[in-house]
């Protein structure tokens, strides 16, 4: 073994300098890819169109052939490493595919089925007396932002100032990896068991079986504040100790050190947080269900009674069932209400990046 | 308005570490103070002590006194935020305020304490500190620019503006070259030169000829035994540390023959 480690340094330094190494190698065409995926696909169409096999069968007997023949005509021309590289490149641009597989057939199936139902009158009315055709969401919309609203002015700002302990004050001590690890605990919680504590809170202050929506944003606010410590723990991490101490050194004390230079320094990484964490818990069905519970008209008071939310409205209107002549008319109020949420959560995550982008420190010149 | 520190039996503390013991010295007013000596050896420690800086670091204390203009900096009654506006400090890697312009990285001092000021007064304090750390003619075009649009050195002179922009007593300079090329270094160590007039300066540095070129006093730091608190082992006017150093040790070190 360390014969043949050690045996091109044993050379004749002569011969070694010598020798020509050559710097070019042969090299497949630049349409070898092209080339090599049509081949595969066409070889794999013979048998597909002869046995009549559904597309999905010809594309993956088309991606083993590629998956194979491209690799090995490359070995043989190319050599070892080259061979390698063609096929983990193969393998890197496949599984990105799958992943977006799903996102696509996802997106094209609500907007397919959901983009007929969009009209004035489906943004502007609610369901308020009736069943079949006609009739909007309105108040689902207004369901939603009002208790997401809610939620995100309770848990944003107890979510910041519980990951700004952690990182300023508490400072790896007992307590805050106490609290480290429940946050992390929290995280994992299924939303339904939120939702159930919200049940349980508000049946001790209103009775049996309450309808609240402020309820709603309660059970969200359990889900929410985790997500919104962990994002602005992590952003407040990446400040580096040399601008707290460069402020504390001109004799800043630390809550101003805290409020003028580590917050705003990190503060587009912890709103692009706390934004994802809106687009999260927008979309919960189960803990609203529960405590939230379901209307047919537009309720914009949180304290009193039921409110209907997107989320609730779609599971409502794609599992009642009811007279067969309606059932249509319900699944493509479903399927819109669908698309509709997709477009809030979209723009809110859109907004995030803009905003993030608008508070990140510049360093243009 | 500057001001000599006096430090006496100063040992500093890491948790139960004892990084440093023994420290007596006498910073003197408007002259310059070099510290030398080998990485680790607590130079920067006892700097980041004279500014109450060191406490920042958990676990971190300090036993012994340190008395400037006759107030012991570390009796209880003192407020370690009243001592960094006497004392400023200058760090070893520019730390400019990502999110603030030149110009109010400058006033940031002032700024961040919320102390309100006519709009003139501003500008008056941003021309005088820029000029003063050598950088007014560089960036009196663009003060609206961000801190961090400029080079390495002149972040370093900003950093520089923004300590002397809230008029220190002391200020306190931990290895303000070591990241900067030979041009920006002599740009910084003139500006050294002239803030003497005014200021007292306590300088960190390896470089040797640095401390030879800007300091009036030096002191050489150098740990005991390896594992043991590091320690001051001579403290003298520079001009004699580097011809007729009174400690063995510390003719070995300047003179290259260390270890």
């Amino acid at each position: 073994m360390t014969d043949t480690l050690h045996e091109p340094f044993h050379t004749d330094p002569s011969t070694d300098l010598s020798t020509h190494v050559p710097l070019t190698k042969p090299q497949l065409p630049s349409i070898a890819t092209t080339l090599a995926a049509a081949v595969s696909w066409g070889l794999a169409g013979l048998p597909a169109l002869l046995l009549s096999w559904p597309i999905a069968g010809w594309v993956v007997v088309g991606w083993i052939l590629f998956v194979l023949a491209l690799p090995t005509w490359s070995g043989l021309i190319e050599g070892g490493r080259k061979a390698v590289d063609r096929l983990v490149t193969i393998l890197v641009w496949s599984t990105f595919a799958l992943a977006m597989l799903p996102l696509v057939a996802v997106i094209y199936t609500v907007v397919e089925r959901g983009a007929g139902a969009l009209s004035v009158e489906f943004f502007t009315a609610s369901q308020q007396g009736v069943l079949g055709e006609g009739g909007g969401i309105y108040h689902a919309i207004m369901g939603t932002l009002i208790i997401t609203v809610i939620a995100s002015v309770i848990s944003i700002p107890i979510g910041i100032m519980a990951a700004v302990y952690l990182v300023e004050y508490g400072k790896n001590n007992r307590l805050s990896r106490t609290l480290t690890f429940l946050v992390d605990v929290m995280t994992g919680i299924p939303s339904i068991v939120a939702g159930l504590f919200a049940l349980a809170l508000f049946t001790l202050l209103l009775g049996p079986l309450p309808r609240i929506a402020i309820g709603g944003s309660i059970a969200l606010s359990v889900l929410m504040i985790p997500i919104v410590v962990r994002s602005t723990e992590e952003m407040l991490k990446l400040v580096p100790d040399e601008l707290r101490e460069g402020a504390l050194a001109l004799g800043v004390p630390k809550w101003r050190t805290i409020t003028k230079v580590v917050l705003p320094t990190a503060l587009g990484g912890i709103v692009t947080g706390a934004t994802l964490a809106v687009a999260r818990v927008a979309g919960e069905t189960a803990p609203l269900l529960l405590i939230a519970g379901t209307l047919r008209g537009t309720n914009f008071n949180p304290f009193d009674g039921a409110m209907q939310t997107l989320p609730v409205l779609i599971f409502g209107e794609a599992t009642r069932g009811g007279l067969a002549e309606y059932v249509p008319f319900q699944i493509e109020r479903a399927w819109g209400a669908a698309l509709v949420l997709i477009m809030i959560v979209m723009l809110l995550n859109l907004l995030a990046r803009v905003v993030g982008s608008f508070f990140s420190p510049k360093t243009g010149r | 308005m500057a001001k000599s520190i006096d430090v006496s039996d100063l040992n500093i503390y890491y948790g139960d570490f004892l990084a440093v013991s023994g420290v007596n010295m006498t910073v003197k007013a408007r002259q310059v103070t070099a510290f030398i000596g080998p990485s680790g050896c607590g130079k920067s420690t006892v700097l980041r002590t004279l500014n109450r800086m060191h406490e920042v670091i958990p676990g971190a204390r300090v036993e012994g006194k340190v008395v400037v203009d006759g107030q012991s900096l570390y009796d209880p009654s003192v407020d370690p935020v009243a001592v960094r506006r006497q004392i400023g400090m200058v760090f070893q890697r520019p730390n400019p305020f990502p999110t603030m312009s030149i110009y109010d990285n400058v006033l940031a001092g002032n700024k961040l304490n919320a102390r309100k000021m006519k709009k003139s007064e501003a500008d008056d304090i941003v021309e005088r500190s820029l000029k003063g750390a050598n950088l007014w003619n560089e960036v009196k075009d663009r003060l609206s620019k961000p801190g961090m649009g400029l080079s390495g050195g002149q972040q370093q002179r900003l950093c520089i503006a923004r300590a002397i922009a809230v008029r220190p007593q002391v200020l306190l300079m931990d290895e303000p070259c070591s990241a900067l090329d030979p041009i920006s270094t002599s740009a910084i160590e003139d500006l050294i030169h002239e803030l003497k007039s005014e200021y007292t300066i306590v300088i960190v540095t390896h470089n040797m000829q640095q401390a030879a070129r800007v300091s009036d006093d030096t002191g050489f730091f150098n740990l005991k035994a390896t594992g043991e608190p590091g320690q001051l082992v001579e403290f003298n006017p520079t001009k004699k540390m580097f011809t007729n150093p009174d400690n063995e040790a510390t003719e070995a070190y300047i003179s290259g023959r260390f270890g």
